[in-house]
């Protein structure tokens, strides 16, 4: 196909682990140098290819969670109980280490500085991954785009990133965070302690009339909530980006 | 020549003989649910599908109308691009040669049109032949909404994208134009066996 020809082919990649992040007890930040990336934008993903001696193979994806830096990818991955790849890629990987990988991929549920703001994030558990890849591009823009973020995590002890958000949230006028832990908080914890809801989603995040665009990431029961909730708060269904990981859907 | 991972082995159990897995899925029990925006949601009343020819001819079913139709039970495997394939999912729907079969038309090519703007695009003789149906039920159930209820496509030979949820308009036409996910990088064909999954494979 002709379109075919013009994009050229996303290849597979030698990706060198030069970097590992303990981000949770079970979340990893694994940077990787690959040489030949050409880029990418904040929100798209790779695939990554394992392969064993007998030449078994498996291929996941991973959204992309820093921003476009030369032939760096950093992909922050929960080990899932149990799971194949998660965990062989949180507790055995060692920096040296190469995999396979391709991308950038995906094209729609991506920020650009064109496309504006503000910037309304809402993040279930590692769905915060691809949306810390857009905070971080535009912080560094000369001018970064208001952004709020609400972040559900189970516990602070799994809030991956929170020292960054915290210190973003500090020192930055255009970046808010509210973070909602659904499980246990912390002694003192005067913020939200429960699953999102509509009250929590009306209190938290941009009005209708300020327009923003809004990103949603997380498990799918979580997409499904926050995403509905939206739209009954009066959002336009064009203006509200979804992207759901994981099985755990139904 | 693909990359030896250290160390790393195979720990999902063969659920399946190689035949029905695709190269690069993997078997799944669970459903999972990929969409672009949020669910939407239409009622049968207000639930409308349009077969438009190539000519600019407008058939259009309401619910009723639609039930009508003679529906059949297909047991299929499906393939998602993300890796997750689904042995003998449990369909009920009206085939799309049914659906064609009173529409004059020598197209080519058709692109589903959804319900929140959704668009994928098929040749035409990969929707005919017994290969395609609007599906409306899972499971012995109505289809739910964020499974692509009331409606969708089922196209099981092609990846999931194809099998449009929601599903509104069927546009047959002289030429192919990408959809959604085509104009964004993944294939335009999609064929699961071949391991079509973005433009160039
Ligand atoms: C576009 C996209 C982006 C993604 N980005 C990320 C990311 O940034 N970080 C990340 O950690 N993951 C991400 N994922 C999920 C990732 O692709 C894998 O599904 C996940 O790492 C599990 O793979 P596994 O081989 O370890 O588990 P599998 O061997 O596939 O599954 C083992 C068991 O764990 C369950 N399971 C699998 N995945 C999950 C899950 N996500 N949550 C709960 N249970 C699960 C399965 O149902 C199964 O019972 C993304 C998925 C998609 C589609």
């Amino acid at each position: 196909m002709e379109r075919t020809a013009l994009r050229g082919r996303l290849t597979w990649l030698e990706a060198e682990v030069v970097q590992l992040v303990q981000e949770t007890a079970r979340v990893k930040t694994i940077v990787f140098r690959v040489p030949g990336w050409t880029g990418h934008l904040p929100g798209q993903h790779v695939d990554i290819r394992l392969t064993a001696e007998d030449g078994y193979q498996a291929q996941r994806s991973y959204s992309i969670a820093n921003a476009n830096n030369n032939e760096h990818v950093a992909l922050t991955v929960e080990a899932v109980e149990n799971g194949e790849v998660s965990p062989y890629l949180v507790d055995e990987l060692v920096a040296g280490d190469r995999i396979e990988l391709r991308g950038p991929i995906g094209g729609y549920f991506v920020w650009e500085p064109s496309l504006g703001g503000p910037l309304q994030l809402i993040a279930g558990g590692s769905g915060l991954v691809p949306l810390m890849a857009m905070i971080r591009s535009q912080m560094s823009y000369a001018s970064p785009v208001r952004t709020n973020l609400v972040a559900s995590a189970r516990s602070w002890e799994e809030l991956i990133y929170r020292d960054e958000l915290e210190k973003l949230s500090r020192e930055r006028d255009d970046f808010d965070v509210v973070y909602t832990l659904t499980r246990s908080q912390p002694h003192g914890w005067n913020g939200y302690g429960r699953r999102i809801d509509k009250d929590l989603l009306a209190a938290s995040t941009f009005a209708v009339e300020e327009a923003p665009l809004i990103f949603v990431c997380g498990p799918t029961g979580f997409v499904e909530t926050a995403a509905a909730i939206m739209l009954e708060l009066g959002h336009q269904p064009g203006g509200i980006k979804t992207e759901r990981f994981g099985p755990s859907g139904g | 020549m693909s990359l030896i991972s250290r160390g790393f082995q195979r720990r999902r159990e063969v659920e399946a003989s190689p035949d029905r897995v695709p190269p690069g899925q993997y078997v799944t029990n669970d459903f999972p649910v990929l969409s672009a925006g949020p669910t939407p949601r239409i009622s049968a009343e207000e639930w409308r599908f349009r077969v438009t020819s190539e000519r600019g001819e407008e058939t259009t079913w309401t619910w009723e109308e639609f039930s009508a139709l003679p529906a059949e039970a297909v047991k299929v495997d499906i393939h998602c691009v993300t890796k997750w394939s689904k042995l003998d999912t449990d369909w009920r729907g009206v085939s799309v040669d049914t659906i064609l079969k009173g529409v004059g038309s020598s197209a080519a090519f058709a692109t589903a049109h959804s319900y929140g703007g959704y668009t994928t695009n098929l040749p035409v003789v990969d929707l005919t032949g017994g290969k395609a149906w609007i599906a409306f039920q899972y499971g012995g159930q109505p289809l739910a909404p964020e499974h692509g209820g009331p409606a969708r496509l089922l196209v099981p030979h092609l990846y999931f994208w194809k099998s449009a949820k929601w599903i509104h308009r069927l546009e047959l036409r002289d030429s192919d134009r990408p959809g959604f996910w085509e104009s964004l990088g993944y294939h335009g064909y999609g064929d699961p066996w071949k391991e079509q999954r973005y433009a160039g494979d």
